[in-house]
């Protein structure tokens, strides 16, 4: 083990780059230029403002900065939501050539589909008056309810970056896809009672009641799932899949391209699938709003037995109507307390 | 106003079923929990300017993420009086297909501004955020700079009682944040309160009169509790005083040269 050659090349140059050869004078001005390079990044110092400084009185309680006022708080900041929606709006029709046409040509093809299919191969035209009726009311709320279940399903995650830093309530997010959906159905909502007025259309009040309970269920139900659903869905995403499911199922569950009667028939022999049938908010809401559209039309109409049977609804439809309605309500407060729970960990999840 | 705050995070190490299958049974765990806030607790007076300086994870962003409302503490509570607007973490909540002008409305209003109000500062704000005709396309498109810019420009003039500044300036060219630090000195002139979290100790001094210091999420030094606390002795607890020293030597040695 004896010294290394000094002929070395990695010893010579460190010999050369050694801090005595170096003139002290560019030794100093590379400090200097590496300094003024560090300085240069750092922030920029301001000197306070001279004179006397303002004091600010600030009004009212302490209270916790984290918005804490749920639904109903939510709905008091009418400017935010406006904005909300608005710009969901702009976001769905962005780079789109028939932009709002679009939330309309969509339910209009299933509706061509379902009058081909259920009314003629199926024979629906024969046994029901005023078909086309029938399965418009079903179609609205239908797609009423699949819009803001899956819209809302994902309106947490889509505003990910608002939520992670801004103190909004968030209920906001899944209230404005439930306002979208109503600015998409309200104008079907007209379409449908133009069509009734023109086959002969008259306003009864049972009908009117009818009409009225079944909207406030939809809402309530469509409200309910979609806070839930949205809340859940920050944390496990498998749910915007089983949404996609569940609304697809939806269209076979309610009596819209087939009378309620038929589903009656079978009460007897299978009651428990039958009251759960019955037990189905949407499906509930779509037979109070045929009883408020389709029913009159359909009673001047109906002429033959197989015609005046499909006129029959299960009883007590106002009834059961209510009980829904209180327990969508339920279910809603239900889920603003579930919603509030999960809430907490938003922004850490996201 | 803020009293015994802690925050827990909780750390999932397995994503899908199978992974936490496969966890259970290999015996390891699930997910482990660490504390990012700590049991802090300081009370702050209306018109103070705070400084908040820790190394990197020691829980700055989330004792404002706390303080803005965005985040509940698992334990502890937080008070406030007033308004809050502020920017957290590498800049503002914008949404990314929105536009400058839409994401400048939408802020606004979250922050509790009304449309008249937005209005009447609406041509303030693009101005100090001189983003020009950019204002009009999707902020996804924009430059860090520009985003950080607009951001800051709403939250400045919202006309809040508390203002959080995270580090947001970091991305600005010198020339806006030296705009940006004159802004804050005039708010804090207004008698806004101000959180300002860096790590530019210099600049802390000049802009705080208190330096709060968290380490590993523990408040280790309050320059109003310590005895004989003052702003230059926060900094110097955490040894940033180290480079100011160098920085007063380079000061000199800029001026011989």
């Amino acid at each position: 083990m004896t010294e290394e050659p000094t002929s070395h090349p990695m010893r010579q140059e460190r010999i050369q780059e050694g801090p005595g050869r170096v003139a002290p004078s560019a030794r100093k001005a590379r400090k200097a230029r590496r300094l003024a390079a560090k300085k240069n990044n750092q922030m920029p110092v301001v000197a306070p403002v001279e004179g006397p400084a303002a004091t600010r009185v600030v009004e009212g309680e302490l209270q916790s900065p984290a918005p804490d006022s749920g639904l109903v708080g939510a709905l008091q900041r009418p400017y935010l939501i406006r904005l909300i929606v608005r710009r969901e709006l702009a976001r769905m029709y962005s780079a789109s050539i028939l932009g709002l046409l679009w939330s309309y040509v969509q339910p209009a093809i299933r509706f061509g589909v379902y009058f081909v299919v259920f009314g003629y191969l199926l024979n629906m035209h024969k046994d029901v008056p005023d078909f086309a009726i029938h399965l418009f009311c079903g179609i609205v709320f239908v797609h009423y309810f699949s819009e803001t279940f899956s819209g809302g399903t994902r309106s947490i995650w889509l505003n990910r970056r608002l939520v992670q830093k801004m103190a909004v309530p968030r209920e906001v997010f899944p209230l404005s896809s439930m306002l979208v959906a109503m600015f998409h159905t309200l104008p079907q909502l007209l379409l449908l009672a133009f069509f009734s007025f023109i086959s002969g259309w008259s306003i009864d009040p049972l009908g009117a009641a009818s009409g009225l309970l079944g909207l406030l269920i939809i809402m309530a139900f469509s409200m309910a799932m979609a806070l839930i659903f949205s809340a859940v869905n920050v944390y496990y995403r498998d749910f915007q899949n089983i949404v996609h499911t569940i609304t697809q199922f939806m269209h076979f569950l309610v009596p819209m391209m087939y009378p309620a009667h038929r589903v009656m028939q079978h009460a007897e022999a299978h009651p428990v699938i039958y009251q759960l049938y019955m037990a189905n908010p949407v499906a509930d809401a779509v037979m109070l709003l045929q009883r408020f559209f389709w029913y009159p039309v359909a009673k001047q109409n109906a002429s033959g037995k197989a015609q005046e049977l499909s006129l029959l609804f299960p009883d007590h439809l106002l009834q059961r109507g209510l009980i829904t309605l209180v327990a969508c309500l339920g279910l809603l407060w239900f889920g603003q307390r579930l919603f509030r729970r999960l809430e907490k960990k938003f922004p850490e999840r996201l | 106003m803020v009293e015994n705050v802690s925050k827990i995070f909780t750390m999932h190490y397995s994503r899908t079923l199978k992974q936490m299958a496969v966890s259970v049974a290999k015996g390891l765990p699930l997910s482990e929990t660490f504390k990012a806030v700590d049991d802090v607790s300081f009370t702050v007076e209306q018109g103070e300017s705070i400084g908040l300086m820790g190394l990197n994870g020691s829980g700055k962003s989330t004792l404002l993420k706390i303080i803005n409302g965005v985040m509940r503490p698992d334990g502890g509570r937080v008070l406030t009086r007033g308004r809050i607007a502020g920017l957290i973490a590498k800049g503002a909540g914008f949404h990314p297909q929105l536009t400058g002008r839409e994401n400048l409305y939408l802020n606004a209003a979250i922050l509790g501004m009304n449309e008249a109000e937005t209005n009447a500062k609406f041509d303030e704000i693009v101005d100090f955020a001189s983003i020009g005709k950019f204002l009009d396309i999707p902020v996804s498109h924009y430059s860090s700079g520009m985003y950080a810019r607009l951001g800051f420009s709403v939250a400045v003039h919202v006309d809040a009682d508390i203002f959080l500044a995270d580090e947001v300036l970091a991305v600005g060219d010198r020339p806006f944040k030296k705009k940006c630090m004159e802004k804050m000195q005039e708010i804090r002139h207004q008698g806004t309160t101000i959180f300002y979290v860096s790590h530019a100790a210099a600049s802390v001094r000049n802009m705080c009169d208190r330096v709060l210091v968290l380490e590993s999420g523990r408040l280790t030094y309050d320059s109003k509790v310590v005895p004989g606390g003052s702003v230059q002795g926060g900094i110097h607890y955490l040894h940033y005083d180290d480079t100011t020293e160098e920085e007063h030597a380079d000061e000199e040695l800029g001026s011989e040269i």
